[in-house]
């Protein structure tokens, strides 16, 4: 490796809080007073309004001009760092948002259309969606797609109350209490399993690097409602005995659930519904192109099933009859709403936008470029040192994704996976991705190239990662004392978790601020927290 | 395109860059490294998808099929109900644009340090109309935000009931259903119904406490109502919750906080509600976007299940930061011990938020909650001068209201179809949800329309009944 890795520097702009900014009486919006003759008619708006109700105080936001306010939030966009450098952020799939998919999703037959408009108004959209819903499909073998959720976690939570719906239907919902997951699964299945009220038993890795088919055998019982699984799950690892997993678990009457998010690294190349599962879900913000968004959306989680629990899908679903596209909300079975109205849709029209500039040969090439770049990527990074992979033995390629460690690093330099992140920034990569909670392996790193990026972004990408381990071994405070060219130092160690400190807003800030500075001059000379304060 | 084509968004399909990396892996050929996958899981499918366009292919595609849409540009629009058609200042879509929050991640708060800025000001602002300092990072939508906040009152109190207003959008009603459980499952929280008056639409207050005991884990009110009633028996409601142990979730518009008191001064315990009038486009119901607000009090910040943003100091004197707070009480630190769960959200939403809010100020809210409320009360008296047309909560209401037309002999429906041959969307159509309001619907008029839109609507409906 040759590459000598360039510094960036970030923009500083001592950007101040918004409400720091801006002076009394200054304007960014107007909005014309009504016709004199609605006023003469109607009255005073105050006198329109319950006299108990009304507002006494004006509301301390902040007062600017259309201009200041702009280009507060364009500086601010510019300390930001995406994907303007390189981001291998594992287990999100980072990818390139096509130009031609923003602007067409930002024109006015999208933005300016009401979600309860009537049918006939609302076929283009309609012809959208349920032409993304055939693509789906057809990827995943599943018999019919709904959009309603706003992102994966949401669709794991409409597999939960699909699961509900159709175990209600037997009667068998208060025995069917259990759902069954794995460790290396998203936290998301887990949590929204519990939050949906089933207990849940999560199966720990053996050495293979997924569970055993025994453990799965002693959760399974007529308790079981379902399985949630990813596979391949966010190491890259591929549970080989998947369809044994499945069969085992439909013959106790569970359903079977499969986690798509990591479909990038087998996309094309298998059928979930083939496997055998019920259910799978796809997160068109990531493998279908739409924007990550801050891992905060909007976004959708595509829910696909087989035909036998779509009557249970939330409503509406889109139908065609060949020759006019219509909401069906006429679903008796439906388990009602996850969340109003019908999706988001300028997401599910990327997708669909990704989906036909891709095509079914262009599919087969993401999983493709996706797993030989990790792949590639595996040479380079194992030859760092200080760097290890998990599961050692397990010797087969890693699909999308490897889950590295960099204990040796910490063990021989005290540089941390933190340290490394915030160094690695400076080099203008936005921070690796470590892991999900609960940490399986130690100071772990899951760098996932994607398809988007070219070799020689995976070799600078590589170079940094060397060039942070030669620093560590070499001048290791510089790599504990990093970032050093960000908008930004690092953050005062506790503050944001200590009640006396934390604030969610700025008032909660002044509050805080000023009742510290208050108890540091009321006592001079004492540290705070001390007894007696 | 042909086979050997590169695809314009995939670096890397070059097939002599793939021989290169593949030699650097020391394998022959790209399916050797699928060698973990079983071959009886490989699909024999052969993908029947349609056919990959260009750019200009899919730009002529695209537009074509859109172009069958009908557009609130192209007509005039009255539906609201959960979606409504405010003024977006242009700032607020070129700044939600910008892809560098487009492209960002969980990076470190330093590398995300504007993203998070611009997050942490959106709670900051929201926190200033609400009248309350702690504020999470945005959930889904109202329903999910009012969910969340029974689940957590839930919690707090040990309670597995909750009281909630009949006066809903049904939508939002099923997404709380939901998160409520079901019967079958051992934490269901029975949802307890509470009557409106039905003369005034206002909380039937004998109803309510009737309702209300030492079950009830929270009650549950909105104002403006889904029937577009300003609640204003709030503080009697407050003391009735309270009396009982309950704690008192209050659904906001907050583009009415101009204007109307937050609940906060008259005892809520939570506010949540919707952002989507903040700065959002409709977006054919994408637009939508919920919060949660309460006192920064440990009690409540240990139940959030959305993700927190604290400001802090950083390790340089004078300098802000901003970094997740209480992260490990989330599911994606507890997995299922988590405060329920936590996931892709709106946060796009919180950008054009916060820069609405920021442009708006104390005055733009003020201003914009009059101009609302003059129109809409222009819009509901010029309606009722229609010989058969009745409004039926004809004073206290905010931006929506309902319209009967009982006396017209004319279904809703039918209404609804002259009027959109007439290029009018007619009001959201109650008569199913809403029984016994007879042939009702929901009209939704705003700061965009003028006495000529209403004069239009009048004529156009005059012509719908006659």
């Amino acid at each position: 490796m040759s590459i000598e890795p360039k510094e960036y520097q970030a923009p500083v702009w001592h950007e101040p809080v918004i409400h720091q900014m801006g002076a009394p009486g200054r304007r960014g919006v107007l909005f014309s007073r009504v016709e004199d003759e609605i006023e003469a008619g109607v009255g005073p708006a105050a006198d329109l309004i319950p006299e108990a109700v009304r507002r006494r105080d004006r509301p301390a936001l902040p007062e600017l001009s259309e201009p200041e306010a702009l280009y507060h939030y364009l500086r601010l966009s510019q300390q930001t760092l995406g994907m303007m450098g390189i981001s291998l952020f594992g287990t999100c799939t980072m990818k390139y948002n096509p130009s031609v998919n923003e602007a067409i999703s930002w024109r006015p037959e999208i933005t300016e259309v009401h979600p309860l408009q009537h049918d006939d108004t609302l076929q283009g959209t309609l012809e959208i969606v349920y032409g993304m819903d055939l693509i789906l499909r057809e990827l995943s073998g599943m018999d019919q797609f709904v959009f309603q959720a706003g992102g994966g976690a949401e669709a794991a939570y409409v597999n939960c109350a699909v699961t509900r719906g159709y175990h209600a239907a037997r009667g068998e919902l208060e025995q069917r209490n259990e759902i069954i997951t794995t460790i290396q699964t998203h936290p998301s299945s887990a949590a929204t399993a519990a939050t949906a009220g089933f207990k849940v038993i999560t199966l720990m890795l053996d050495e293979n690097g997924y569970p055993s088919l025994d453990a799965l055998k002693a959760a399974v019982s007529n308790r079981t409602a379902a399985l949630m699984v990813n596979n391949p799950d966010d190491m890259g690892v591929y549970n080989p005995e998947i369809k044994e997993w499945v069969r085992i678990v439909h013959e106790a009457g569970g359903l079977a659930f499969h986690d798509s998010a990591n479909f990038n690294g087998i996309i094309g190349k298998l059928r979930p519904r083939e496997i055998g599962f019920d259910a799978c879900m796809f997160m068109l913000h990531k493998t279908f192109g739409a924007p990550k968004s801050g891992v905060g959306g909007p976004a959708v989680g595509a829910y696909g099933c087989s035909a036998e629990l779509a009557p249970f899908l939330p409503s509406p679903l889109v139908a065609f009859d060949g020759h006019r596209y219509r909401l069906d909300y006429d679903r008796p079975q439906s388990i009602g709403k996850i969340r109003e109205f019908w999706g988001n849709v300028p997401v599910v029209v990327k997708a669909y936008a990704w989906s036909r500039s891709v095509g079914a040969e262009g599919m087969g090439q993401v999983s493709d470029l996706s797993v030989l770049a990790n792949n590639y990527m595996e040479k380079g990074l194992l030859a760092i040192r200080g760097v290890t992979r998990s599961h050692p033995d397990a010797t087969s390629p890693r699909l999308e994704m490897t889950r590295y460690s960099l204990q040796t690093l910490k063990e021989e330099t005290g540089v941390d996976i933190h340290d490394v992140q915030n160094r690695m920034t400076d080099f203008g990569i936005d921070a690796p991705w470590t892991s999900h909670e609960p940490w399986l392996l130690p100071e772990p790193i899951t760098p996932e190239a994607g398809e988007m990026w070219g070799k020689e972004a995976l070799d600078n990408w590589i170079a940094v990662l060397k060039k942070v381990s030669d620093e560590a071994y070499s001048d290791p405070e510089l790599v504990k004392t990093a970032p050093h060219n960000q908008a930004v130092h690092r953050l005062k160690p506790g503050v944001i978790d200590d009640p006396d400190t934390r604030a969610m807003t700025w008032r909660a800030y002044q509050r805080k601020t000023a009742h510290q500075s208050a108890r540091r001059r009321a006592s001079p000379g004492e540290v705070p927290g001390q007894p007696g304060e | 395109m042909g086979e050997s084509t590169a695809h314009p968004y995939m670096a890397n399909s070059v097939p002599a860059i793939q021989r290169e990396m593949l030699d650097a892996i020391g394998a022959d050929n790209i399916d050797q490294l699928f060698s973990q996958i079983p071959a009886d899981h490989r699909t024999k499918h052969s993908f029947d998808l349609p056919p990959a366009l260009s750019e200009s292919e899919l730009s002529r595609h695209l537009i074509g099929i859109l172009a069958k849409n009908r557009t609130v540009e192209q007509n005039l629009n009255f539906l609201g109900a959960g979606s409504w058609q405010h003024h977006v200042p242009a700032v607020c879509d070129e700044v939600v644009r910008r892809n560098e929050w487009l492209t960002s991640v969980f990076g470190e708060p330093s590398s995300d340090h504007g993203r998070n800025q611009a997050w942490f000001e959106f709670c900051s602002q929201l926190g200033e109309l609400v009248d309350l300092e702690l504020v999470g990072l945005p959930v889904r939508s109202w329903g999910s935000a009012a969910g969340s906040a029974l689940r957590m009152a839930s919690r707090l109190t040990g309670r597995n009931e909750v009281a909630v207003v009949r006066a809903i959008d049904p939508e939002r009603l099923s997404v709380i259903r939901n998160y409520c459980e079901p019967v079958e499952m051992a934490d269901h929280i029975a949802v307890r119904l509470v009557d409106y008056d039905p003369a005034t639409g206002l909380i039937d207050l004998d109803d309510l406490r009737a309702a209300v005991g030492d079950q009830t884990a929270a009650v549950y009110f909105e104002t403006p109502s889904y029937l577009g009633v300003i609640e204003h028996q709030g503080a009697a409601i407050a003391e009735i919750a309270h009396a009982a142990g309950a704690e008192l979730i209050v659904g906001v518009d907050p583009i009415s906080l101009g204007v109307l008191a937050s609940p906060a001064g008259y005892g809520a315990d939570f506010v949540v509600g919707t952002i989507q009038p903040l700065g959002v486009r409709l977006n054919t119901g994408g637009g939508i976007g919920g919060f949660i607000a309460t006192r920064d009090e440990d009690r409540y910040a240990h139940q959030y299940p959305t993700l927190l943003l604290s400001i802090a100091e950083t390790i340089e004197p004078g300098e802000y930061g901003y970094g997740l707070s209480l992260f490990e009480q989330s599911s994606y630190g507890l997995r299922d011990k988590g405060n329920d769960w936590t996931g892709h959200s709106v946060y796009m939403w919180a950008i054009a938020a916060t820069t609405y809010m920021a442009m708006m100020g104390p005055k733009g809210f003020e201003e914009i909650g009059g101009v609302i409320l003059q129109r809409a009360h222009h819009a509901a008296r010029q309606l009722a001068e229609i010989e058969g047309v009745r409004v039926m909560f004809p004073s206290g209401f905010f931006k929506e209201f309902v319209v009967n037309f009982d006396d017209t002999g004319r279904e809703v429906g039918e209404i609804n179809d002259s009027l959109r041959e007439q290029g009018i969307f007619g009001g959201k159509d109650l008569s199913r949800e809403f029984p016994e309001l007879g042939a009702s619907a929901l009209y939704c008029v705003t700061e965009i329309h003028t006495g000529t839109d209403i004069e239009r609507l009048v004529g156009a409906l005059r012509k719908a009944i006659a």
